[in-house]
């Protein structure tokens, strides 16, 4: 099966002229495109491009300004979300939409049929799921909880919903981000069977790599517009990703590492875990001066309570922490500060930022206790200031003025104030949390320079990341987390990814434990 | 319809919007006035002139507001930190029975007994804040709930108190404690005319709590954890101890409420020595937007409606009720401009 011509075949969804604004920005500016029965295209573009807004329009949860949608030669009326779901188009967000608590077969029945019908054909279903899981090479077990899960087998579950329902269009938004590449390529397989019985599919992705794997047609979106439609066969990677951000990139190259002493030492830590996520589990790890370890692992394996270790929220239950030579007993996010160590968190915009607090007063959110920004007490703003002008100036935040609402910013000036927040206080161990995650790709590489930068001034790095091309090129040593256990210490290079893919998927942990 | 945020709102929003809510405000009552059978207009003018028409009834406004800067400040401070305090009323009345118990048992000289009073007042209306304070931070009880109800507990302790071991011997049988020495009496502040240190006591509060909010570190430690608790715990901003710090300084405002009122105006305690100012407190704090020099003015407006309803449903033949449902209506619209500042209606 190749890839078709659209023009030939029968055109399944056409989205014709779609703007839609908010105030001043326009999300989406007159983005008209046609999807054929029988082919993946791949939606590519940067966080911000606009790609949400438009779904989010198919879907009728916002109203476009100017334009139309039309499935299956029928216009869709605008604004009444179920429309598209009832004219056979079906989602699987990013963040899944199932109740924990209700078994598969339930789940999938749930909102497909009345309330006081969901214990009735139930064998019906069971069948017709049975079959539809057997068709697409959806494997999981109807009678599971979904709670129990794993996240790949949630996502299977998205799938057989959607086309449990009849949908003969499957938007998939950033479906590859929760997964191993093994589970990355199994779901590719998927696609492909889809495809395959007539199925059209739209695959929302910044992945490149996956883009060029799966799609038959790439649409790139910037700054809300359509900037190119291109047949996969005809490009590439390099060419897609200056499309992508209009200009032309360069991946920053480390430099070899030089490490030094060790500062931070895990030994057969553990904590506790929280919820269906698990803690660490007698976890060993050390960071030294001059060296990025880069843990790579699918989310929600234990990484979250790594970060919240590391950054002083959350100190071991079991095993013990130590600072260079001294074990730690008070741990608490001031004595992490106290202790050089600097952090970069996950979630920028709940953790790292105070939205309504203006820039001087995030620059100084670690240090506004301490001279020169106060004195017994007092707070010393125009000192406060200062520092907080130092920081836009180095590491070119733009923004209106120190005095603007962080929330205004865009999130990578956000993330360059935050990072200049941690290297200002000249931490010896930096933790970075998916410090690039949503940014577009001129401040990913702007932060990825800083954290080598970093490295080689001699601070001891913990880059954490669920995107595996990020973890290969930046890291000096890489681990694996898995279901809150460390794999051991692979060399830069000495493994592959298909490797660190079994490793995520917990492969190999028995025989090193 | 559905609300969707404003990333930057315009001026003419942050100021339209409030001015607007003020003209709902006067449209209601002036619809209200003219129901009751009253020209609009000449009601207003009574109530203008009933808080402001002459210099006894100036005086009785700024009496009047001083329990309610106080009371407002309490609130100001507390809801700052979102730390939801329901309770002034209670803290109130701790701070106006420590007064009391310390006024009349312990016969302190003259010079020393004021500022004891006013410290024991600050401490007992700090302490009553604190119990759900602490159930707040460590166990995760909702303080809405524990000072709402700790209002009730402090109302039916007091009219015991009031009833039992603190009655008034001298008292003709009415549930009232006896009265404060002439030397733990708050004196006016010029001689003959009825306004005592207690507002000017308001006034340096206010003044306290802005330098407080602005100009230190645990000023911006309140907002912070006010704004984003979780931002603020990453910082390594302790936020058990600021939310315990907010409700001391909270409470023991409210407290100074009940210290003023006793000290400087009744001379002894009532069950009635409060009329709500504690729940008016919160109306005072929302309409000055919580900032402290507001809360002053806001206090006064309130207190003149209060005052100047009073008087004018002696002139006219309009219930004082009107001034309750007149701050009500201020209240609502004034939220409601709030809300519309940072957000805008969009159809679909």
């Amino acid at each position: 099966m190749g890839p078709k011509d659209p023009a030939r075949d029968e055109t399944v969804l056409r989205l014709s002229g779609i703007t839609k604004r908010f105030g001043a920005l326009v999300a989406n500016d007159e983005i008209s495109f046609a999807l054929a029965k029988g082919e993946v295209v791949a939606l590519l573009g940067e966080n911000g491009a606009g790609k949400t807004t438009l779904m989010n329009i198919l879907f009728g949860h916002y109203t476009a300004d100017e334009g139309t949608v039309e499935v299956f030669g029928a216009p869709l009326p605008p604004g009444q979300p179920g429309a598209a779901l009832a004219a056979g188009v079906g989602m699987v967000h990013q963040h899944f939409t199932l109740a924990d608590n209700m078994t598969v077969l339930e789940n999938i029945q749930l909102g497909t049929e009345p309330l006081w019908r969901l214990g009735l054909g139930r064998s019906a279903a069971r069948r017709r799921v049975a079959r539809l899981a057997q068709d697409f090479g959806l494997a999981v077990d109807p009678d599971a909880r979904v709670g129990t899960l794993s996240v790949g087998e949630r996502q299977r579950v998205e799938i057989l919903k959607a086309l449990y329902r009849e949908a003969r269009i499957l938007i998939l938004d950033e479906p590859t981000a929760v997964l191993t590449p093994q589970e990355a390529e199994a779901l590719f397989e998927t696609l492909r069977k889809m495809v395959a019985q007539g199925l059209s599919v739209i695959f929302i992705s910044h992945k490149l790599h996956e883009v060029m794997a799966i799609s038959s047609r790439v649409l790139v979106l910037r700054h809300g517009r359509l900037v190119g439609e291109v047949a996969t066969r005809d490009t590439d990677r390099h060419a897609l990703a200056t499309l992508m951000v209009g200009a032309e990139i360069a991946a920053p190259e480390p430099t070899q590492a030089r490490p030094g002493a060790v500062l931070m030492t895990l030994d057969r830590v553990e904590t506790p875990p929280r919820g269906n996520r698990p803690g660490l589990r007698g976890v060993d790890l050390a960071l030294r001066a001059g060296q990025i370890l880069g843990l790579a692992g699918v989310s929600g394996n234990g990484q979250g309570a790594l970060a919240d270790l590391i950054s002083g929220l959350e100190g071991p239950i079991a095993g013990r922490l130590r600072v260079g030579e001294a074990e730690v007993t008070r741990w608490s996010p001031r004595a992490a500060l106290a202790a050089g160590v600097g952090r970069i968190p996950e979630d920028r915009h709940k953790t790292g930022t105070i939205a309504d607090f203006t820039l001087t007063e995030n620059a100084v959110l670690e240090s506004y206790a301490r001279p020169p920004t106060a004195n017994h007490g007092w707070m010393n703003w125009r000192a406060a200031r200062e520092a907080a002008q130092e920081i836009i100036a180095k590491y070119d935040v733009r923004c209106p003025g120190p005095e603007t609402r962080i929330r205004l910013l865009s999130g990578g000036n956000m993330q360059k104030l935050i990072l200049g927040r941690v290297l200002e206080a000249a931490p010896r161990i930096i933790l970075a949390n998916q410090p690039v995650r949503g940014l577009d790709i001129g401040a990913v590489t702007y932060v990825q320079e800083q954290l080598i930068a970093a490295r080689n001034a001699g601070a001891a790095v913990l880059l954490i990341s669920e995107d595996l091309d990020e973890i290969l090129t930046l890291s000096d040593v890489i681990r694996v987390i898995s279901d809150g256990r460390l794999s051991p210490e692979f060399a830069r290079g000495e493994k592959t990814a298909a490797e660190l893919g079994q490793w995520m998927a917990g492969q190999g942990f028995d025989h090193a434990a | 319809m559905r609300l969707e945020p404003i990333a930057a709102p315009s001026h003419a929003r942050t100021l339209g919007l409030p001015a607007l809510a003020i003209a709902a405000t006067v449209l209601v009552a002036a619809l209200l006035a003219a129901l009751a059978g009253a020209n609009p207009l000449q009601t207003f003018g009574l109530i203008v002139k009933g808080a402001v028409g002459s210099k006894f009834a100036t005086l009785e406004t700024l009496n009047r507001a001083t329990p309610l800067i106080f009371t407002g400040l309490a609130v100001a401070v507390a809801f700052r930190a979102k730390l939801w305090n329901i309770g002034a009323e209670a803290q109130l009345y701790a701070g106006a029975l420590v007064t009391v118990l310390i006024g009349t048992q312990m016969g302190l000289p003259g010079p020393l007994a004021l500022p004891i009073m006013a410290l024991a007042a600050v401490l007992a209306g700090a302490l009553t804040l604190l119990g759900p304070v602490l159930l707040k931070t460590r166990l995760g009880v909702d303080e809405v709930v524990t000072t709402l109800l700790l209002n009730f507990i402090m109302a039916l302790f007091i009219s015991y108190l009031l009833e039992g071991p603190l009655k008034d011997p001298m008292g003709m049988g009415w549930p009232k404690s006896p009265a404060l020495p002439r030397d733990a009496r708050l004196p006016r502040i010029v001689e003959g005319l009825r306004l005592h240190w207690g507002f000017a006591l308001a006034l340096i509060c206010a003044a306290g709590v802005w330098l407080i909010q602005t100009r230190t570190t645990l000023g911006y430690e309140i907002r912070a954890v006010g704004q984003n608790p979780q931002a603020a715990r990453f910082a390594g901003i302790p936020v058990g101890r600021v939310l315990v710090k907010t409700a001391l300084i909270s409470g023991g405002l409210a407290a100074l409420a009940g210290f003023s009122e006793v000290a400087g105006l009744k001379g002894n305690l009532t069950s009635d020595l409060s009329p709500g100012f504690g729940y008016t407190g919160i109306i005072v704090a929302m309409l000055a937007l919580l900032h402290p020099l507001g809360v002053v003015v806001s206090a006064l407006f309130v207190a003149g409606i209060f005052v100047g309803a009073d008087s004018m449903s002696r002139a006219a033949e309009v219930p004082t009720y009107i001034a309750d449902i007149l701050l009500a209506a201020a209240l609502l619209f004034m939220v409601l401009a709030i809300l519309l500042t940072r957000f805008r209606v969009v159809r679909g």
